[in-house]
């Protein structure tokens, strides 16, 4: 269970060109099944995603995961949050260039400092089921849309999250791979991980696997 | 003045290091004034980011200041043929009256440093960053520290003038001597060393029961902190005698030099890493009942203590070995 | 403590492919940090084993020199000096030199003609240095020919060449008996150049020179001591110098050091970016930065150092030897000893390694508090 209290963001405090992004907003999310933010750009979906995986802290309000507050850690320790509880899917993949495809997947388990051994055979357990074994040691600028989404699932997936966040995953892919993305991401929702999609895209909130459907308009619920 | 390259590296560092505490000092008024944790204004994120800041500067000086330490004493031996009777570091400490302030001085920020870094590290393990203000307060302390140590040690290159007479070491740590070195040397061997190890027995002891009692820390520091004098003075009116096997060579530097297998850097490394362990625990001891320290400091303190145990053995152990290899006989009939 | 090491592992893993990936950016900061520590270093290494030599040559010389003065001036030393000093208590052997200088106008060079105490050559032989031996271009056996202070043309015979190893001060040497030396300048029979004094024990050698200056006042005795201390300081002083001279070298690559670690390039801005966001902390990125610049400068300062030994071992620091060695015309051909010197090392990592890192503190923290969230703006 998330839980939203009277939360805001503000950029440029205090400054000609301040931007409140989210207002006074308050909202409880289930941590299971598949939760889309559904609103047009600049209706502030994305910062608050990003307030919730622990990415930014709000200027004002309070946010509980599991009734633990988590809007007034500091970076170091909303950090720790974000890596036990969160795993990330950006709208443009954000894989490292000039790194292997295993390399980008181990990355998020750097600082976690677990068995280099372990580790590996983690990340090549991951990229086998997405179908990505033999990539493995390609760099992450050669491979297709499709496998570089799936690689970035696989890096969201590294540290065992128990929440995936997507920020806009469809935007810049074609309908079968947004189809194709959606199915993977419908798989881990029935694995029992939770999904917290920002998206204004229709394929997205009318998938049958959406359980809720959240709607956004200048910083706060329409 | 000696215009000589290590000296004019040892002035750039020690004015850096003023420096950058200067501007951590100033960064740190800015933290007591407005710090508020609570708060997630663009003010506080961006305090909150420059605590890293102010962290990797205060490390990087201790960094600097740990080598200038060394730099400072082979400096002040190689400067030593250049004044008439000063056969090592010791007789140009002795060439003018800043030579020992300014060696006191790096060592007093060497420790600053090492606790400040000590405090820092539990700090950042309590999600409330509860002891965000005593650690700047005290960082407003170290900064002036550091400008000290930078002026003093000005004074003292800038007032060496080479051919002046300098009492050698010999000299110096004679027994008629006067002055603190000279009481060093007063003491007799059998005395210091029963210090020695009496001061040993009890760090031992008292570490030992905050280790596995969790009582004492503040005491293992005082200990500690005593059994670092009592250390540096046994090391100078017998130890290094029995490096030396010469029954008047006192010098504490001489051990540093390869002719003496440099046991030197067996010596002092040890010692006071651990004293400086010692003391981190005694100053976090001070806030062991802040809630959300309580559990941290409970098993940083076991584990620091553990390893300023270990250094501190190590010290003995070579002190000892140093004595029990010698020829030379200072105790018994012999 | 082992996760500690394996997570600095990791950083230091990651840092090291981050520069493998981008090498020009970094060739190009390489290059001049290894040139700055290789100036440096060479000056260094130069200087110390100039000191080191004259130190070495000085060993064996004499505790204490006698001169005489005359209105202020060095003057020839009657022989008769030498009875009056050799009894002075402390003194284990006293002896009067020949030495004096001769200017040669085939060569346009100066030349040091000494009588040597031991073993000195047979009437009309000579030995030479060997900087006297390439100018003129002679060998064993071969004849010199000079002009005497009478205008009579002197010729000898050239019975070996001095060994290169102290050729600093031996390089404009020419050994010859002392008839000889006599005959050639028109020396006087009853002088010395100057005297020589050994004392055994260290500590009454001052006591001595105070006994000479009392019983002897139109003497002045000079200390070996002396000689070492000033050489030292010179050589010091000579060395400051240089570093105070090659401080603005040193400022512009501070400046240069540091842009380089503020112009992140976007890439780069967006690789830290991404990395804060799957998970890594200001920390994480501070430290991998730190294990990005311990590597560069490690290799820097290795390859700067190694450079200036050679340099200055095996090429007898042929960049820059005119410069310090002084005003000599016959350049010795000089091979100082190698040797490392602890000092000098952690002096040089002062002056090279630490104002990198200080240039790099703040644009490294400036890269590293990247917000998380950047990467979904």
């Amino acid at each position: 269970m998330i839980r939203l209290e009277q939360v805001s963001k503000v950029f440029n405090q205090g400054r000609h060109n301040e931007v409140r992004a989210v207002r006074n907003l308050s909202l409880e999310l289930d941590t299971r099944g598949v939760t889309v933010l559904k609103g047009p750009s600049g209706s502030g979906k994305t910062s608050l995603l990003a307030m919730i995986g622990c990415l930014s802290r709000p200027t004002s309000g309070r946010i509980h995961l599991e009734g633990r507050l988590i809007s007034n850690l500091p970076e170091r320790f909303m950090t720790e949050v974000r890596r036990a509880t969160f795993g990330f899917i950006f709208q443009r993949f954000n894989l490292i260039r000039g790194l292997t495809v295993l390399e980008n997947v181990m990355l998020p388990a750097y600082p976690l400092a677990p068995d280099p051994r372990e580790l590996r055979d983690q990340a090549l357990d991951l990229l086998r089921q997405f179908r990505l074994a033999e990539r493995a040691h390609n760099q992450a600028e050669w491979l297709s849309g499709g496998e570089a989404q799936r690689t970035a699932i696989c890096r969201a997936l590294i540290n065992r999250p128990r929440i995936l966040i997507a920020d806009e995953p469809t935007a810049n892919l074609d309908s079968q791979l947004s189809r194709e993305l959606l199915a993977l991401i419908g798989e881990l929702a029935e694995q029992g991980k939770g999904v917290l999609i920002s998206s204004h895209d229709p394929l997205v909130f009318d998938h049958a696997q959406v359980s809720r459907v959240v709607e956004l308009r200048d910083g706060g619920l329409a | 003045m000696p215009l000589s390259p290590a000296l004019l590296a040892l002035t750039l560092a020690s004015l850096t290091q003023a420096g950058l505490l200067l501007v951590a000092a100033g960064f740190a008024l800015r933290i007591l004034r407005h710090w508020d944790l609570n708060s997630g204004s663009e003010r506080q994120l961006d305090l909150e980011r420059r605590t890293y800041l102010v962290a990797t500067l205060v490390a990087w000086v201790f960094g600097a200041n740990l080598l200038s330490l060394l730099l400072f004493v082979y400096n002040a031996e190689q400067l030593s043929t250049q004044f008439v009777g000063a056969m090592c570091a010791t007789g140009v400490l002795n060439a003018n009256a800043w030579g020992w302030p300014a060696l006191y001085l790096k060592m007093a920020l060497f420790f600053a440093g090492a606790t400040w870094l000590l405090l820092n590290r539990v700090d950042n393990q309590a999600p409330d960053y509860p002891l965000v203000r005593p650690k700047y307060a005290l960082l407003l302390l170290i900064a002036p520290l550091a400008l000290a140590e930078a002026l003093i040690q000005w004074q003292f290159f800038s007032g060496l003038k080479p051919d002046l007479i300098t009492s050698c070491c010999g000299a110096l740590f004679g027994p008629d001597a006067q002055g603190v070195a000279a009481e060093l040397v007063g003491l007799e061997p059998a005395t210091s060393l029963a210090a020695l190890y009496l001061s040993g027995l009890a760090i031992l002891v008292v570490g030992l029961l905050y280790r596995y009692r969790g009582w004492g820390g503040r005491l293992f520091a005082l200990l500690a902190a005593l059994g670092f004098v009592i250390a540096l003075a046994a090391i100078v009116s017998s130890v290094a005698l029995y490096v030396y096997e010469h029954p008047h060579h006192h010098c504490p530097f001489c051990l540093l030099k390869t002719g003496h297998d440099l046991v030197g850097y067996l010596l002092y490394p040890p010692l006071f890493t651990a004293t400086a362990l010692a003391l981190g625990i005694g100053l976090i001891r001070i806030w062991h009942r802040v809630p959300s320290l309580a559990g941290v400091i409970a098993t940083e303190g076991r584990r620091l203590v553990g390893l300023a145990l270990m250094f501190f053995g190590l010290f003995y152990g070579v002190a000892t070995w140093l004595i029990l290899r010698s020829n030379l006989v200072l105790l018994g009939s012999g | 403590m082992r996760a500690l090491l394996r997570r600095q592992r990791y950083l230091l893993d990651y840092s090291l492919s981050s520069l493998a990936r981008r090498p020009g950016k970094h060739l190009a900061l390489l290059l001049v940090y290894s040139l700055v520590v290789f100036l440096l270093a060479s000056t260094l290494l130069f200087t110390q084993s100039l000191r080191r030599e004259a130190a070495l040559i000085l060993a064996d010389a004499p505790e204490l020199i006698v001169q005489r003065l005359v209105a202020g001036r060095h003057d020839l030393m009657p022989a008769d000096y030498l009875d009056r000093l050799g009894q002075l208590r402390g003194v284990s052997d006293a002896y009067g030199r020949l030495w004096g200088y001769f200017y040669d106008p085939a060569v346009k060079a100066n030349y040091t003609l000494l009588v040597p105490r031991q073993e000195p050559p047979v009437p009309g032989e000579v030995r030479l240095g060997a900087g006297v031996a390439r100018t003129r271009g002679l060998g064993v056996g071969d004849y010199l020919s000079l002009r005497s202070a009478r205008g009579e043309p002197f010729s000898f015979r050239i019975a070996g060449l001095l060994e290169a190893e102290t050729e600093l001060v031996s390089s404009d040497l020419l050994l010859l008996n002392a008839e000889d030396f006599r005959r050639f300048f028109a020396f006087p029979a009853d002088r010395f150049t100057d005297l020589v004094l050994r004392v055994r024990n260290p500590s009454e050698v001052r006591k001595v020179a105070e006994k000479i200056a009392l019983a002897l006042p139109d003497t002045r005795p000079i200390l070996r001591d002396e000689i070492l201390r000033t050489y030292d300081a010179l050589f010091g002083w000579r060395q400051g110098l240089i570093i105070v001279l090659l401080g603005g070298a040193l400022l512009a690559f501070v400046i240069f050091a540091f842009d380089r670690a503020a112009g992140l390039s976007a890439e780069e801005r967006r690789e830290i970016g991404i990395l804060k966001a799957i998970g890594w902390e200001t920390g994480d990125v501070l430290r991998m930065k730190f294990w990005e610049g311990a590597a560069l400068s490690l290799t820097a300062f290795l390859a700067g150092y190694l450079l200036a030994y050679a340099h200055v071992f095996f090429f007898a620091a042929a960049l820059f030897a005119p410069v310090l060695k002084g005003w000599a015309v016959l350049y010795p051909d000089f091979r100082p000893l190698p040797f490392v010197d602890g000092l000098q090392v952690a002096t040089l990592f002062f002056f090279t390694v630490f104002p990198y890192t200080v240039a790099t503190i703040v644009p490294i923290w400036r890269a590293a508090i990247t917000d998380p969230d950047q990467v979904m703006r």
